[in-house]
C-alpha cells in the first residue's frame, strides 16, 4: 500500500499536477504551499500565535467559506429557477415539493446568506478592535468595508427572487428609501434598479442578473485583492 | 537640527521618515531615523515561534469549514426558509418589513424624515467606516484623559449633549438611552482616575474605540427593535404577540 502510494506520487502524471511530493518533510510542506494555486495565499510558515483560533476567531476564513457554500448552492438553485413573474414563485414551490432535496438546498442558501451578513460584520468588528486596520493595512480595511456593503447587496438582491409577499414588500420598502435621495437622483437610481417605476418583471430580471452575476464577480475580484493584501502585509 | 535634516532632502522610504542621505560611511558613520508622532512605532519581533502552514494552519481551516457546513446543514434540516404567498401588489402586509439587516434603518425611518434615515445616516456610517484608518487619533494608544482633561471633557459632554437634545426632540428614546449610557461610561474614568481594573481599562480606550462601540450598540439596538418589537403601523409590539 505504502509502496504503491509512493510510486503514484513519484509518477510523472502526479508530479505534473502537484509539483511536489507528499508533505512529509518541512521542505515538501513548504513546497505544498507555494506550488499550489489555492494555498499560495498563505506563507509557507506562519507565526504560532496567529494559528490560535482566538487570534482571528476564523471570521474572515468563515466569511470566505460561506461565500463558497453560497456559490455552490446558488448554482444548483439556478438550475430550477426562472426569473420571471409567471414562473418564479411556481419554481419556488417546485423546489419545496418536487425537486429532491430542493427545500434543503434553498434552506442552506438562505441561512448561509443570513450568516454571511452577520459573520462579515463580526469580522469587521474583530479587525477594528484588534487595531488591524492600522498602516500599512488602511486600504485593505476600505476594501473590506466595500466587501461588507457588497455582502448586504448580494443578500438583498437575492431577497426579491422568490417573488413571495416577503420578497415583494421587502424590496418595495428598500427602493422607496432609495427614492428619497435628493436632487431627483433617487428617482433615477430607483428607476435604473427596477427597470421601471414599480417592482415588476424588469426588476426581477435586473435583481437576478445583479445577484447571480454582477455582484458575485465583483465581490470575487475584491476578495482576491483583499486576501492578496492581507498576505503582503504579513497576515495569515 | 531638524530643519537641517529636512533640507537635505530625505524621504528615502516614506513621507513619515526623513533621513540624511550620504553614501560616504566615513563622513556619516551613524544613521539616525527620526520618527514623527504620526508614525506608529511597530516593533519588529525577531525569532517568533513559527509553524509550517501545511499541516498546522490548513488542517485547522479545513476543520473550521467542515464544522460550519455541518452547522448549516443541521440548521437547514430543522428550519425551513420562509416562503409566503405569491407577491401581490394589491395587498400590503402590515407592517411591511425589509430584511433584518435593514430593519435598523427602517426603525430610523420611523423617527426621522426619509432623506435623513434612508440616505444621510447610512451614507455617513459607510463614510465614517471607510475613513477610520486615516484618522490617526488612536495610534499612540495613550490614556484618553491623561492630557487636556478639562478640554476633552467639555468637548465630549458638549457633543453627547447636543446629540441627546436632537434625539430627545425627535423622541428617539431607543437611541437616546444607549447614547447617554455610553457617554456616562466614557467620562467616568475622567473623574475617578484609576490605573487598574475596569475603570483603568475604560480610561485607556481611544476616542475611535468609543465612537465604534457607540455605533455598534446603536446598530444592535435599532436592528433588534425593528426586528422583534415592531408590529402593525410600526407600533411597539412584544415579540410574543402574533403580528400576522
Amino acid at each position: 500500500m505504502k509502496e504503491s502510494l509512493r510510486a503514484l506520487t513519484r509518477s510523472q502524471a502526479w508530479r505534473s499536477i502537484f509539483r511536489h511530493g507528499l508533505p512529509l518533510s518541512n521542505r515538501t510542506r513548504a513546497e505544498a504551499v507555494f506550488y499550489n494555486f489555492f494555498l499560495h495565499v498563505h506563507p509557507a510558515k506562519v507565526r504560532k500565535r496567529s494559528v490560535k483560533f482566538t487570534y482571528t476567531w476564523g471570521l474572515g476564513g468563515l466569511s470566505a467559506g460561506l461565500f463558497i457554500v453560497l456559490v455552490l448552492t446558488g448554482a444548483l438553485l439556478m438550475l430550477y429557477y426562472r426569473p420571471s413573474v409567471q414562473q418564479a414563485y411556481g419554481d419556488m414551490k417546485d423546489l419545496q415539493f418536487v425537486v429532491s432535496s430542493g427545500q434543503f438546498l434553498r434552506n442552506m442558501h438562505r441561512w448561509a446568506a443570513h450568516a454571511m451578513v452577520a459573520i462579515v460584520f463580526l469580522h469587521m468588528l474583530r479587525v477594528f478592535y484588534t487595531g488591524s486596520y492600522r498602516p500599512p493595512k488602511e486600504f485593505n480595511w476600505v476594501i473590506g468595508v466595500i466587501l461588507f456593503v457588497f455582502t448586504v447587496l448580494l443578500s438583498y438582491t437575492g431577497y426579491l427572487l422568490p417573488w413571495d409577499q416577503l420578497a415583494y414588500w421587502g424590496i418595495s420598502v428598500g427602493t422607496n428609501m432609495v427614492r428619497s435621495v435628493p436632487f431627483g437622483l433617487g428617482e433615477r437610481i430607483s428607476y435604473l434598479l427596477l427597470g421601471g417605476n414599480i417592482v415588476g418583471e424588469n426588476a426581477l430580471v435586473r435583481f437576478y442578473v445583479l445577484h447571480c452575476f454582477v455582484l458575485p464577480v465583483a465581490a470575487m475580484v475584491l476578495m482576491g485583492i483583499h486576501f492578496w493584501r492581507v498576505r503582503k502585509d504579513g497576515g495569515v | 537640527m531638524h530643519g537641517m535634516l529636512n533640507s537635505y532632502g530625505g524621504g528615502l522610504m516614506n513621507a513619515d521618515f526623513r533621513a540624511e542621505k550620504n553614501s560616504d560611511a566615513k563622513a556619516v558613520p551613524k544613521r539616525i531615523a527620526f520618527m514623527k508622532g504620526r508614525t506608529s512605532a511597530r516593533v519588529r519581533k525577531e525569532e517568533e515561534e513559527m509553524v509550517m502552514t501545511v499541516p498546522h494552519l490548513v488542517v485547522r481551516e479545513v476543520i473550521a469549514f467542515m464544522l460550519m457546513v455541518i452547522a448549516l446543514a443541521l440548521l437547514s434540516l430543522f428550519f425551513n426558509a420562509p416562503l409566503e404567498w405569491i407577491a401581490n401588489p394589491e395587498h400590503t402586509p402590515n407592517p411591511a418589513k425589509a430584511p433584518w439587516y435593514f430593519l435598523g434603518l427602517q426603525e430610523l425611518l420611523h423617527y426621522f424624515p426619509p432623506i435623513v434615515a434612508g440616505v444621510v445616516l447610512p451614507a455617513l456610517a459607510v463614510v465614517a467606516l471607510i475613513v477610520i484608518p486615516y484618522f490617526r487619533i488612536n495610534v499612540k494608544r495613550e490614556n484618553l484623559w491623561e492630557q487636556d482633561r478639562r478640554q476633552k471633557l467639555i468637548l465630549v459632554l458638549a457633543v453627547a449633549g447636543v446629540l441627546s437634545i436632537v434625539l430627545l426632540l425627535y423622541n428617539v428614546y431607543a437611541m437616546l438611552i444607549p447614547t447617554v449610557i455610553v457617554a456616562a461610561v466614557m467620562v467616568t474614568p475622567a473623574f475617578l482616575r484609576q490605573s487598574g481594573g475596569v475603570l483603568g481599562w475604560l480610561g485607556s480606550r481611544p476616542l475611535s474605540w468609543w465612537i465604534m462601540t457607540w455605533f455598534v450598540i446603536m446598530v444592535i439596538v435599532l436592528t433588534a427593535i425593528g426586528t422583534l418589537f415592531r408590529g402593525p403601523e410600526w407600533s411597539w409590539t412584544w415579540p410574543w404577540k402574533e403580528i400576522y
